[in-house]
């Protein structure tokens, strides 16, 4: 099967969503979210029958577009992801209509669960995409569904607040990124990735401070996505804001998006070895910086949707470590890899907060004490997920790091590697708080019900959690999905 | 099923019925009980005349890297599987009634158990370090929910600092791994072990230094010891038994395990800094220890300045030392699993465990001072007992070291480690004088209850085999001896 289809599918699901959102009466639009669930399930079983030879590699269409094993699998990844918020989304619903005005009750609600369907679209096309132009265009696809998606609880001031931001913010790094991507248009005269690296080694070494300037603009605007520090400042209140499926979404699918392209711009630029002198001390100084600020201004949080938010900073930081030891032969795939156990253990999370949150009555650690009390399965699922983050042995977050550091360390990256070290130690202490929580403390209300979770969500929780210990314990069919 | 296995998953399995049924204290028991006969049974099992790894098992699960989750067990490992089915056994039985939810306390304890007899018979790097990892969270939530004084940040100081420890270990794991020729890669040890001798292994020194105090910190080498006596002051008695009596015993069975054979020449080049960092164990802590004023501290302290004689062992680098270590591990265990055991009785019996408020116990609780006693002895090292010919085995091993005529580092540093036999001595008496013996202290009533039988028997048990084990050695050491058979006498 052609794999240009996958997005096709996905485009037509979300379109055929919309329409039926558009022509149903109001109600809870449950169904809408069950038939988007449904059609991407099934899209993510077509991509494993992709075949990337049934493309024609002289249409015109292949200098945009290419369908290699890592595209593929991050395809699977979007969509996994994608179904995930989804699911999300139907237990976050509630807060979602209380927002709204009593009169119109369940007519603002087909959207929510459209718009990850269409970011989803975007981000399957940034996973192929091999060319600046449709780089940009995917990437603003998926950023400006997410603007929607931020400011969705628009009677709600953080909720604004943090769309808001995102919207200046996100402009601004579209701004530097078509800049970026300018100027090395401007030296190398190509759009196409294959076609500037095959250009980059011929050109006069006069164009080099051009082009490292082009390099550098897109350099910032992909630390914006992936909230690299010096970027990151606006994550905290944008994650602790937005509706909590879309932080989730916004952690794990926007974080994979910006990495999977930086991979492939700076395996572009790598090819000269002038450039690569210039640029992997500036990639070492984000890491080490993003490592250090994600981890340490963890600690102080009081906050669980912050916490996770700094926390993803932190992982931002590992991920670029790897991004640093490029020249080790697994470092793509420990990178893909940690991004895959990133993603189980972040919508876990997240997954858990979603379905706590409204019980409890807030996202703070102090609404979460005792909960191993009131639903010893949420909290155990919890537990799980923030021992992965810290990567615990046999959880799949620790794997993750092992693969990392070992490229790391193979490279002799040692100053970074220390960094590394303490920081892993300071993400115990925080990911530890959120265990203290739950099973330390008492809960504000002893007597009160048990906490219910859906099937859905039930079955999600289940499957996410025996993922995480079995990617954590048997990588390898995992590894065999990766280039 | 690999037998091996089943000593991993019997207290995982009951771990886990623990958490969802109901009477967690007869399931854990039971679990214990069944996992002690078990390991006795491969003790007897394991064919001393063939030695070697054993009951060897081998599941490939990521060939490519050679991962493989392969369980197999040397003379080594089937003294410290008894040593921890025993002191496991012995913890479950002599936890008092636990009321915060009980099921989590027992599940907790035996995580503890299933994730060091996971690493003790893991011969894959991997799972090696995994296990280990495993039982750090139990550790965290037995002081942080059931512990006594400021247990929040205690739990938090022992995580992190552990925490810490194990990076720094893996990262020298992976130093380790990675200076495997290409083309050989692989997580197991044995083989590691056989690239080690033959030469064709040398990592050299960094990796050597992680090593060594990324098992340094786990097994609370001076000055990375400072976590050890609160945790286990705070700790409760039976998970203070089961950290100190066989989580921490991780660290030297790494020590044995990988840097003995690999690293014969950098443990060589830096005896001298371990040489004074062991003294400051044995002295500088053997001092601190004198000053405590509460028993549970004092423990804690006494079993940091212990580890001083099994890095002296480690230096040695000879089989008698060694082999002087490896009994260590499984005496040491024993006799600080029977310690904080009665400990935890004294506290429960008197409400208190400062000297100042205690003496003259033994007039209302004599059947207490008796096994104290017997206790005391043992971690003096006095002879009889098992701690006995494990130190003297590292002290001729040590001191074997060196020329006759004048003294060098060895022989210098080992006549001051024996002093640190003096402090014990000093600290462990006046220990049991202040408590048991004297004038009536303000905490012991004349109506103030005796030991319960639970604890008495458990501590029993665990005294008896010491004292089997010290009159005759051999039964272990038959084990033991084979594993270091490729080191000079």
């Amino acid at each position: 099967m052609n794999p240009l289809y996958l997005e096709v599918s996905v485009v037509v699901l979300g379109i055929i969503m919309l329409m039926a959102e558009a022509f149903s009466g109001p109600g809870t639009k449950r169904g809408l979210a069950y038939t988007g669930i449904l059609g991407l399930l099934a899209i993510l079983g077509a991509t494993f029958f992709a075949d990337p030879n049934a493309m024609s590699v002289t249409a015109a269409y292949a200098k945009f577009y290419s369908a290699d094993t890592l595209a593929i699998f991050l395809k699977q990844f979007a969509l996994g992801t994608t179904i995930i918020v989804l699911v999300m989304a139907l237990e976050y619903a509630p807060t979602v209509e209380a927002s709204l005005p009593s009169e119109r009750r369940g007519a603002g609600l087909g959207e929510f669960y459209t718009l990850p369907v269409l970011a989803c679209a975007g981000l399957m096309w940034m996973a192929s995409a091999v060319d600046f132009v449709m780089i940009f265009v995917s990437l603003e696809l998926v950023t400006i569904t997410f603007y929607i998606l931020v400011s969705y609880l628009r009677r709600n001031e953080n909720s604004l607040e943090a769309g808001t931001k995102y919207l200046v913010l996100g402009a601004l790094s579209t701004g530097f990124l078509v800049y970026g991507i300018t100027w090395i248009y401007g030296v190398t005269g190509q759009f196409n990735l294959a076609a500037i690296a095959a250009a980059l080694p011929a050109l006069d070494q006069a164009t080099a401070p051009a082009l490292l300037f082009g390099f550098g603009l897109v350099l910032i605007a992909l630390g914006f996505k992936i909230a690299a520090a010096p970027f990151q400042f606006w994550v905290p209140d944008v994650y602790q804001g937005a509706p909590t499926p879309v932080t989730a979404f916004l952690s794990v699918a926007s974080k994979a998006a910006g990495f999977i392209v930086l991979l492939r711009v700076l395996q572009t630029f790598l090819v000269v070895p002038a450039l690569q002198e210039k640029i992997f001390p500036l990639l070492a100084v984000i890491a080490g910086a993003t490592m250090i600020f994600g981890n340490l201004a963890a600690i102080p949080q009081s906050n669980l949707k912050r916490l996770l938010a700094y926390s993803s900073i932190g992982h931002a930081g590992y991920l670029l470590l790897g991004l640093v030891s490029i020249g080790a032969p697994f470092a793509g795939t420990a990178i893909v890899f940690y991004l895959s156990a990133y993603l189980l253990m972040t919508l876990l999370a997240f997954l858990v907060m979603t379905i706590v949150t409204p019980a409890t009555g807030g996202d703070d650690l102090a609404n979460f004490n005792g909960l191993n009390q009131r639903a010893p399965h949420l909290a155990f699922a919890l537990m799980l997920a923030m021992l992965s983050l810290a990567g615990l042995p046999l959880t799949a977050g620790f794997l993750g790091k092992l693969f990392i550091f070992e490229c790391a360390i193979e490279q002799q990256h040692w100053g970074l590697v220390i960094i590394g070290v303490i920081t892993v130690a300071a993400g115990f202490y925080y990911y530890l708080k959120v265990i203290r929580a739950m099973y330390w403390q008492q809960p504000a209300d002893p007597d009160a019900p048990e906490i219910e979770v859906s099937g859905l969500a039930k079955l999600t929780i289940a499957l996410l959690c025996a993922l995480i210990i079995w990617i954590g314990v048997y990588p390898a069919p995992l590894l065999s999905l990766l280039p | 099923m690999s037998p091996l296995l089943s000593l991993i998953l019997i207290p995982l399995v009951t771990a886990a019925f623990c958490m969802a049924g109901s009477a967690p204290r007869r399931i854990s028991l039971f679990g214990a009980g069944a996992n002690l006969l078990l390991s006795l049974y491969l003790l007897a099992s394991y064919n001393l005349e063939i030695g070697g790894f054993q009951f060897v098992s081998e599941n490939a699960l990521f060939p490519a890297y050679g991962l493989s989750f392969s369980l197999g067990a040397d003379g080594l490992s089937m003294v410290l599987l008894l040593l921890a089915t025993l002191v496991t056994f012995a913890a479950v039985w002599v936890a008092p009634p636990v009321e915060k939810s009980p099921g989590m306390f027992y599940a907790c304890l035996l995580f503890i158990s299933g994730g060091a007899i996971g690493a003790f018979v893991s011969i894959d790097l991997f799972f090696f370090y995994a296990f280990h990892e495993l039982a750090l969270i139990p550790t965290f939530l037995l002081i942080g929910i059931w512990g006594s004084g400021d247990r929040q940040r205690i739990a938090w100081k022992v995580t992190i600092y552990l925490a810490f420890g194990s990076f720094i270990l893996l990262l020298g794991l992976i130093g380790l791994w990675l200076a495997v020729p290409e083309g050989l890669r692989t997580f197991d040890i044995r083989l590691l072990q056989q690239l080690g001798s033959a030469g064709l292994l040398t990592p050299g020194p960094v990796v050597y230094l992680l090593l060594l105090f990324g098992f340094g910190i786990l097994i609370a080498l001076f000055p990375f010891h400072t976590w050890a006596p609160e945790a286990y002051a705070s700790a409760p008695a039976p998970a203070a038994m089961l950290h100190a009596g066989v989580l921490k015993k991780f660290g030297l069975y790494g020590l044995l395990r990988l840097v003995v054979p690999i690293f014969p020449e950098e443990i060589q080049q830096f005896a001298h800094l371990v040489l004074v960092l062991l003294l400051g164990n044995i002295l500088y802590v053997g001092f601190v220890t004198l000053a405590q004023k509460r028993l549970d501290l004092m423990l804690g302290y006494s079993s940091v300045m212990h580890m001083g004689y099994a890095f002296l062992g480690f230096v040695a680098l000879n089989q008698l030392g060694l082999a002087g270590l490896s009994l260590m591990l499984f005496a040491h265990g024993l006799t600080v699993a029977a310690l904080f055991a009665l400990c935890g009785e004294i506290n429960r019996r008197t409400g208190t465990l400062e000297f100042s408020e205690l003496g003259g116990l033994a007039g209302v609780t004599p059947k207490l001072g008796l096994l104290f006693g017997f206790a005391a002895m043992a971690s003096i090292g006095l002879p009889g007992f098992a701690t006995f010919a494990s130190e003297i085995m590292i002290f001729f091993g040590a001191f074997a070291r060196g020329a006759v005529g004048s003294f060098n580092w060895f022989q210098t540093a080992t006549a001051l480690t024996l002093w640190g036999v003096v402090i014990s001595a000093v600290y462990m008496l006046r220990a049991y004088r202040n408590i048991f013996w004297g004038a009536r202290g303000s905490a012991v009533k004349a109506d103030t209850g005796d030991i319960s039988s639970g604890v008495r028997w458990a501590v029993i048990i665990l005294l008896a085999v010491l004292l089997l084990t010290g009159f005759r050695p051999g039964l272990l050491l038959d084990y033991l001896n084979p594993v270091f058979a490729y080191l000079p006498r």
